[in-house]
This record gives C-alpha cells, structure tokens and sequence, in this order.
C-alpha cells in the first residue's frame, strides 16, 4: 500500500498515512485530487478505481470516506478488508466510533493504525492483539496520571 | 464535546481543537492557529523550564495545526527531547511528531537515531516497538545506515517478543524498499525464510511481506520458502474456519495471510517437486471448490475476503498458465462474477478474464461470455466497469468474432465517455486491420470511425487506412468509391475529408468511369469542403489537384483557375501559396511525361509494426495491449486474408506529414517545402545515424559555429577546451512560430568511447521541455577526454513539431586534437623527436587532391584552428608547414609532430604525422586530410 487517507463528505482530510516518500506539496496535490476524484461519485459505483498507475480502493463509513492506493498487483478485495478491519478496530477502541472520536483523538488513531498496518502492509491482523497492544500503552499512560494531575489548570491554556 | 474517552486527555489540545471547529471562517481559524503557534513558541523559548506533560501537548497541538495543512517551521527540538522520557505516552508523541513531520535536518537526524538506538537496546519490547515503527515510517537513507545491519539480528533472536519480530520484520521491509543496498540478509535468508513456520500467525503474516520482496529481487536465494508456503497455505485452507481462533476473519480463516502466500508463489514457477505440487494444486481446487459453497455469512466482509482469495489464487493459476483444468474452471468461475449483483465482482471478473484471454487454454472459454460482456458495455452504470468491458472484448477479439466486436464497440462510440473514446478509437482501428478478412470491411470499418468519433480519429489511424490502401491494389477502388459517398453527407469531419483527398487524388481514376462521380463531379466535391479545412488539410487538397490534373487532364483548366485565384496564389500562408504557385508552374510547362513521371502514383509503404498499436502501447504502458499481442499478431498473420499475402497487413511506413510525397516534385527547381522535408520516420527505433557528417567535419578546425540547420531547427556550437578538459555550449533555436514540445536531448558514446570520453553534468536549462516558438534554449556539455578515442558522440535530438515526432541524430564536432597543447620547439628538437618517433607505426601519411585553395593565409589559420603550435624556420623547404603539440587526455599524454606539404602545381598535399600514440597519427591523419 502506498497511502490511506480519511476525510470526511465535506473534503476535510481527517487522517493521512504515507508509505513512499512524497515531498509535502505532491501530498497535498494527490490528496486533493483523489478527494475531488471519489466525492464525485456516486454510491453504487464500483469500490476500485485506476488513478495514475495505482489502483483506488474507497469505501464510506456514515460521514468519512477510507481510501487506500495500493499497487498493480496488489488486491483490491483484501484491501477493502483492510479498511474495514481498521474501522473495527477504531469503533471497538472508541467504542461507536464517530468522526469527532477520530477528530479530537487523531493521535490514537495513527497509533492504532500503526498497531495494524506498517509500512503499508498488515502486522498484525487478529483484532484482539491490535487492540491488547494498545490497551496495554493506556495502561502505561493511565499508571502515570497522577504525575500531571496537579497541571490542568495551565492545562486549559 | 465528545468525551475524551479513554488514556490521557489532554484538555488544552480539546479546547484547542473545539476553538478550530467553532472557527466560522478560514480568516479566523488562521488567526486561532497563529495565536496558538505565538503562545507555544513563547512557552518553547521561556526562561521556566517546561515539564514532560507540557511539552507533549505543545507538541501535539503543533501535530494538529501541521495535520489541518498549515506548516511548522519549529518543534522538532521539543519532539526529540521526548523521545528520550522515561514516560510512555511523551515518548510515543515525540515519535509520532518525528513520524509525520520528518525533517533532513541532519543534526536532528543524529539525535533521533540516538533515541531509536537507545529504545533498540532497551530490552522493552514496547520501547522497541516505537522506535521500530518510527524506522518504519520515516525510512530514510540515514536510519538505513545506523539501524539496517541490527534490525535483521533483532528479527532472528530467540528471545524476541514475537510483537517485535513483527515491527523489525516490516521495518526491515520498508528499509529495503528505499536502500536495498544497504539490507544485506546473507547469513539470515533461511532464518527469515524458516519464519513461514512460525506458531504465531501474526509473525508469519508480518514477515511474508518481507519475504515477498526479497524473493522477487533475489528469487535464488529464497527460493526453499516455495515449499514452506505451500505447507502453510494447505494447512490454512484445508482448516475448519474456528481453527484459527481470531485469526479468522468472518468464518474466513487468515484471508490476509491466505493472500500473501499466493502471491509469494507468483514469484515463482510451478514447483518441480511433484508432491509439493500435488499439494498446492489441491489447495487450488479446494479454493475453487469453497466458492461454489453456500456462504457461512451473509455479511459482505465473508464474501470479499472469501473472493479476495479466490481471485489470488486465479492470479497463480494465469501466473503458471500450464494448468488447463484449472484455468477453465477459473474462466467458468469468473464467468459467474460477470452477472454478480456487487458492482465490484463485477468489475474484477472482467479485469481477471483479460488476462485469461491471452492464456491459449482458456481463450475459448473466456469467447462463450461474449454476450455477458457486450451487455456489460452496454448497460454498466459505472464508467470504469464500462472501461474493463472494452479492455476485455479487445482481449477476447480474434478473427470469429471480429466482425461482432468492432460491430459493438463502433455501436457503443456513439455515446461512449469521451475519457476513454482516443483509446476506444485505437482498439477498434487495431482489431478491424488485425482480423480483417476482406479490406472493404476494414476500409468501411475505418470510414464508420472518422464518421461517429472524428475528433478522436489521431492521424496514426488515418494514416494506416491510406498505407493500406495504397499496399493492396484489390481495395483501392472499393476504398474510392466509399470515401466518394461518404463526402456527399453535408457535414462531414476534416479526417474524412484528408482521406477523400489523399485516396481520390491517387484513384479517384478508379470510380471516374461513372459519370455520377466523374472527375470534375470529383473535383468540385472536394472543393467543397476546401475552405472549410484547416491549413494541413488544404495543402493536402492541394496535392491532391495537382494529382487530378496528371489523372485527368480535362480538369486542367478547372484547376489551374483555382490555383491561380488570388486566394491561392496570394495565400497569406507560406505553405499554401509556395504549393499553389509550385502547382500551376509544374502543370503549365511540364510535358505530359514528366508531369506522369513528377505525379506517380504513390509506391506501397514498407513494412514495419502498426503504428497505431504502437501508439496504444504508448498510451496506456506495456501492460495495456494483452501480454501475449505480439505473439498473436504473429500466431494471426500467417493466415490473415487466407491469401498469405501478409506484407501489406504488418506494414507502417514512415508516416511523412505530406502523404503525397511532395519530395517527388523537386525537380521543378525549387527548395523542398517545409513539410515535405520532414520526411521522418516517426515510429521507428532503428539505431541512430547521425545525419551530418559534413557539418561534423567542418569544426575540426574551429570551435565556434552551425552545427546543424533544417526548416525547423537551427543548433549552434560553441566550445572551449583546455587540457583534458571542454565546455561546450549548444544553442537550440526553433524557426518555426509553432512550439516543440517534449523536446529532449541526449548524449551518447556509441561502444567503447564510453570509456574515452566523458560527458560530466550535461545541464540544459530547459525547465519545461518545451521550445516555443522562434526561441532559443541553451545547453553545457561539460566534457573529460579520459583516453584516445576515434569515434564522435553522438547528440540526440527528440520533440514534438505539430503532431509529429522528430528524431534526430548528429555528430557532436568532438575530436581528439580539441584536447591538444601547443609546443613550441626549435627546429633542432623538432628533428631530433622526429627521428625519436621513427617506428613504422607510429607515422601516418597521406597523399591527396586539395579541396579547397591553397590560400597560405587559409592554410595557416587552419593549422592554428587544430591547436598544435605552428613552427617557422624548421622545416628546410619555407613552402612546407610543421606542428607540433601534446594532446593531453586524463591517463596519458600523447605528443604528436606534423608536416604539411603543398604542391600548388599539382594541387596536392602530402600530410604527414608522427606521434607516440599509434591510433592518434592515424587519427588526425584521417580527420586532417579532409580539411584542405
């Protein structure tokens, strides 16, 4: 895989992962390209599309769009799997995930990602050991609250 | 506000975050962000020391701000100190900070790899794991150096947690994909390998992707995992769907890893151990079979990891192509897709049955879904559906079913997207010359083309249609008479009419018994459509006249009118008029043989490789045209037509941009018109030849000048050489008021003079590569003489003038006496190095006419212009001339003697050289003799 991107129907890009090195302007223009490309169209259409020389794998989640490009040989079906395995682990951590989960969270999400994709290629796929990773880190974090807790009045600035 | 729910809240990055969303405009959200970024620049740079915590949450919010789109410029300090807490969560931000925000600074790069070395050896295999997706992510050069010899060992441990062979096996993945060479696995390929066997699924699933990539670099060394896969894969598809425990993905077990296997085996061949085979092809079966199965679930996720599998293992099964039992039951499998309520089996049916097409086991079983797919091209609501039905009726199209196929494709142009109606046109211009069994059919297939999609018909289709014509003389009147109908409809597209012209000019004679398409009928109905057409097509027309005039000369008189009304004669466009005023000359005082002889009908084209295939290659990358086109060409035209008369099928000739050969009229005295000159040959790859000899040898003596000059380009030199070493300055300037697009140069050493001459930072200043019209680009060529050498480089020279390509190949004037130093001698060393230089071979001589005046003046500049110093008072005989000098190339120097000497009476020369260097005397001896 060579990039995922999550954004929303309005366009606003919510989450972007790159797995070859682009400088930051040719990020920018391929996501809005493809944001333009797939908001165009419409629902029953195939999941698959060729841009440039990669293949499009996208599939709506209620107001986010999930959209991975993946090589020649890669294969779309499983991709799609991909995508939805992700979305199942972002709603089990969160609990019904929402947009705003992944807004005001975002750093999760990219830890959570991590956890299952590297490099643009699945590390771990079983849903319990992605999500056991992750909880453990809450619980490193969780063990140190009480460190910052005298803190959250300058917090708020 | 949604709850933060879980970890560490960082309230002031909610706030943050909720102040952005409330922003009602872009202007305010810029303001919110620039007075954030001002309050953590301000915390970042005061006197108090910021604490863990804080640090994390600026860092974050410049994360945020950096993640809306906005840049930062600052921070990177600030993430790299976290990198180095002993806290979990600011260590993970920092890396996640370094992960996005990477920045080749290369003192922060020291810094980070610092931390990931120190999390690398902290034996916590959380730490470990950060500092490995950090690797992973990044993937820079410089992390390759530090960490690309440890990772491997880390991989391999016996102790390591198998969550971290995890990471180390996708970072070692990642690393080799931007610096292979610096991930060597030697000594670990069959522990890597051996890692297929692995009890735990996620380490197999992580490091099958490593072991993918390294197989199809190095297929030999990794070639024992063919085996290990096998095993893996029986054993996964032969288990029960709750074996795998969480594994399994919606009663489908390890699909991911499932995939991954059978794409590791498409690395490879079949296996040649039978029992290994006999497993896999089991296996095969086994997926074949399973899709047959009633689904375990209804949910969509069952069925897409279930195909995602079934469609690798088809992917194998075209990879082995030695299987037809298999490939019949994929093609019967793929045929169930095509009529699958889901859009996207739908879609990948028809991608996967394109290559079956081209498997000769499963070509006729992929022929029987011809209804299916025709209906899909039909019917299909999305575009790119539509797209992969064309993709594959081309693929399936052979000499049964052509007429069918073009029928639909020609049917479907009509309101076909215009997106894919170039590559449409191309297809149906290919398959109706590859299949044609009859020439009218593919002559009336071609018309229809122009007819419904004109605008996309490119010259390469109209071209071809005329090579064709011309070739086979059973078609030419058939071709006539059509193109002639066709011309009646009142509107009808200017290819249509550049075809009427160009077939009616050559055999309108054809259908001119008619008295319904009598040559002035003829005449006055192309004439009809002159002024409607653009300048190209009106010099075409005009040919075509002139062609009229030799087939019949009653229109004589017709014709002559035209061409001598002020809107011809008088054109403001130099082309027409130059062809107008030509024209009527030629036809009035031309005699009637040599105007039959000048207005021959066009010879048949050579033949080559359809350029219109050529062109679609092009298009669309190899893998657009079936893999196996070539092949089939061939395999077809050995019984194309049942004639065997296959020259004129697999014939292109150069297409000029004057059809008509407007060469053939230079014996009228007048220079060759600017179209007409460039007769070039736009699809062939033949090697180069360079095209200026003449010019070449004229910078023997000097440095400056016009290499080379035609109608539409002009190139100048300019060079300076010292030492070893040259500069040289080309000048490209366009003539026309017309832009080059694509222009491209390159420089080559044919052979061995790669070695002798070194071209180092060839730098033009072409930022786009285009000329525009009347300009002129300029490009260095810096150059090393390493050695001796006797050949020229050559310069080539590509771009776009109009439609067409031009390819041009020259002799850049560099020559081994650019590289000498003059010396200066008295005559007594002169003699005595002579006498030094006295073996048989190191003299070269030559006796020879002179070819220019014997002018001293002439002859002593041309002696400087080689670069030897020119010595008086040494030679006895004052008549005489002597050089001498020491040609310096980078692994030696050569000195080199010379001696010229005039016979005016006879108007000759004898030249004779001398030098340390045998190759060099015979050299400059060579290059010297054509210079006087």
């Amino acid at each position: 895989m060579q990039f995922m991107l999550l954004f929303s129907r309005q366009g606003k890009l919510r989450l972007q992962k790159w797995y070859v090195p682009l400088s930051d302007k040719e990020k920018k223009k391929i996501t809005r390209e493809l944001v333009q490309t797939i908001l165009a169209r419409k629902p029953k259409m195939c999941s698959f599309l060729e841009w440039r020389d990669l293949k499009v794998v996208y599939k709506r989640y209620a107001s986010l769009y999930f959209c991975c490009a993946i090589e020649d040989q890669d294969n779309e079906l499983i991709t799609l799997e991909i995508i939805h395995r992700y979305v199942e682990l972002l709603d089990k951590y969160f609990g019904s995930v929402c947009e705003l989960d992944i807004i005001f969270n975002f750093e999760k999400a990219y830890f959570i990602l991590d956890e299952f994709l590297l490099g643009g290629e699945a590390q771990e796929t079983s849903k319990k050991n992605v999500l056991k990773a992750i909880e453990q880190a809450d619980l490193l974090q969780e063990s140190q609250a009480e460190d910052w807790g005298s803190l959250t009045n300058e917090d708020l600035l | 506000m949604p709850a933060v729910s879980k970890g560490d809240g960082m309230r002031g990055l909610a706030v943050f975050i909720s102040d952005i969303r409330n922003c009602k405009s872009k202007e305010a959200e810029i303001k919110r962000i620039n007075k954030e970024l001002a309050n953590i620049r301000s915390k970042f740079k005061g006197d108090k020391a910021l604490d863990g915590y804080s640090k994390k949450k600026y860092v974050c919010k410049l994360l945020f701000i950096f993640l809306l789109g906005h840049d930062i410029d600052f921070g990177h300090m600030e993430a790299v100190n976290l990198l180095s807490s002993n806290k979990y969560t600011e260590k993970q931000i920092g890396y996640l900070f370094i992960s996005v925000l990477v920045n080749s600074n290369s003192e922060l790069i020291r810094l980070i790899n610092n931390a990931i070395k120190n999390d690398l050896s902290s034996r916590n295999p959380t730490f470990m794991c950060l500092a490995l997706h950090c690797i992973a992510n990044v993937g820079s050069r410089e992390m390759a150096e530090a960490f690309a010899s440890e990772i491997p060992r880390i991989l391999v441990a016996g102790d390591t947690m198998d969550s971290v062979k995890q990471s180390a096996a996708l970072c070692l993945l990642r690393l080799y994909k931007t610096s292979p060479d610096l991930v060597l696995m030697g000594e670990w390929t069959s522990r890597v390998v051996h890692l297929l066997n692995d009890q735990h699924m996620g380490v197999v699933t992580a490091a099958i992707s490593l072991i993918t990539c390294l197989s199809q670099k190095n297929p030999e060394e990794f070639k024992t995992c063919v085996s290990l896969a096998v095993s893996r894969l029986s054993r996964i598809v032969s288990s029960a769907s709750t074996d795998l425990q969480d594994y399994t993905y919606y009663f489908v077990p390890a699909p991911w890893l499932s995939c991954k296997l059978l794409r590791l085996l498409q690395c490879y061949p079949p296996p040649e151990d039978g029992a290994v085979k006999g497993r896999l092809v089991e296996c095969l079966e086994t997926i074949l079979n399973k899709a047959q199965e009633p689904p375990k679930s209804k949910k969509v996720q069952h069925s897409n990891a279930k195909n995602a599998i079934l469609f690798e293992a088809i992917s194998l099964i075209i990879h082995y192509d030695s299987e037809p039992n298999l490939l019949v039951r994929a093609c019967n499998q793929l045929g169930q897709f095509l009529q699958h309520r889901e859009t996207n089996l739908r879609y990948l049916a028809l991608e996967s049955m394109c290559t079956l097409a081209s498997s000769e086991f499963s070509h006729e079983a992929v022929k029987t879904h011809i209804e299916t797919v025709i209906n899909a091209l039909k019917t299909e609501r999305d575009v790119s559906v539509r797209q992969r039905a064309a993709d594959l009726l081309y693929a399936m199209c052979d000499r049964s079913n052509a007429k069918q196929i073009v029928a639909e494709m020609l049917s479907y142009l009509e309101t076909a997207d215009y997106s894919i109606r170039e590559e449409m046109v191309l297809k149906v211009a290919i398959l109706a010359e590859k299949y044609a069994v009859d020439y009218s059919w593919y002559v009336d297939t071609i018309l229809n083309l122009i007819r419904i999609a004109g605008d996309y018909v490119s010259e390469e289709v109209w071209y071809r249609v005329i090579q064709i014509v011309i070739n086979r003389d059973d078609v030419q009147g058939y071709a006539a008479k059509t193109v002639f109908e066709a011309l009646q409809a009142p509107a009808c597209h200017e290819n249509m009419v550049k075809v009427g012209g160009y077939i009616l000019g050559e055999f309108g004679n054809l259908i001119a018994g008619d008295p319904r398409s009598s040559p002035l009928v003829q005449f006055n109905l192309l004439h009809s459509k002159f002024h409607l057409c653009s300048v190209p097509t009106r010099a075409l027309l005009l040919s075509a006249y002139i062609k009229f005039i030799n087939l019949f000369p009653e229109t004589k008189a017709t014709i002559q009118e035209v061409l001598r009304c002020d809107s011809q004669i008088r054109n403001s466009d130099v082309e027409l008029q130059q062809r107008a005023v030509e024209y009527l000359k030629l036809s009035s005082i031309a005699s009637t043989d040599v105007l039959a002889t000048v207005l021959e009908e066009m010879p048949p084209f050579p033949e080559r490789e359809s350029s219109i295939l050529a062109k679609l290659k092009k298009k669309k990358g190899p893998g657009a045209v079936s893999v196996t086109e070539l092949e089939d060409s061939k395999r077809e035209s050995g019984e194309l037509n049942g004639g065997g008369d296959t020259a004129a099928m697999a014939s292109t000739p150069s297409p000029s941009a004057d059809l008509l050969g407007i060469r053939s009229a230079a014996p009228i005295g007048s220079a060759p018109t600017s179209t007409g000159s460039l007769l070039v040959d736009v699809f062939s790859e033949a090697g180069p030849t360079a095209v200026n000899d003449d010019g070449f040898l004229r910078f023997v003596c000097k440095n400056n000048g016009v290499l080379f000059e035609n109608q539409l380009l002009q190139i100048g030199i300019k060079s300076e050489y010292r030492q070893n070493l040259g500069r040289m300055y080309l000048f490209y300037g366009n003539k026309t008021s017309v832009q080059f697009a694509s222009f491209t140069t390159t420089v080559s050493c044919p052979g061995e003079l790669q070695s002798h001459i070194l071209f180092l930072n060839v730098q033009t200043k072409l930022v786009e590569p285009l000329v525009e019209g009347g300009a002129q680009i300029q490009q260095v060529l810096n150059i090393e003489c390493l050695a001796d050498f006797s050949d020229a480089p050559l310069l080539n020279i590509k771009f776009r003038y109009g439609g067409a390509l031009q390819n041009l190949t020259l002799k850049l004037p560099v020559t081994i006496n650019k590289f000498f130093q003059p010396t200066e001698m008295t005559s007594h060393d002169f003699f005595q190095r002579w006498k030094q230089l006295s073996q048989p071979q190191q003299e070269a001589q030559k006796i020879f006419k002179a070819n220019h005046s014997m002018d001293i003046e002439v002859l002593k500049a041309k002696l400087l212009g080689l670069g030897t110093a020119l010595l008086d008072n040494v030679d006895p005989n004052p008549e005489n001339y002597v050089c001498a000098g020491v040609i310096q190339t980078k692994s030696q120097q050569v000195g080199c003697l010379l001696r010229l000497e005039p016979n005016a009476q006879a108007q000759m020369y004898r030249l004779t050289l001398r030098c340390s260097k045998d190759s060099v005397s015979r050299r400059l001896c060579e290059l010297l003799a054509q210079q006087f």
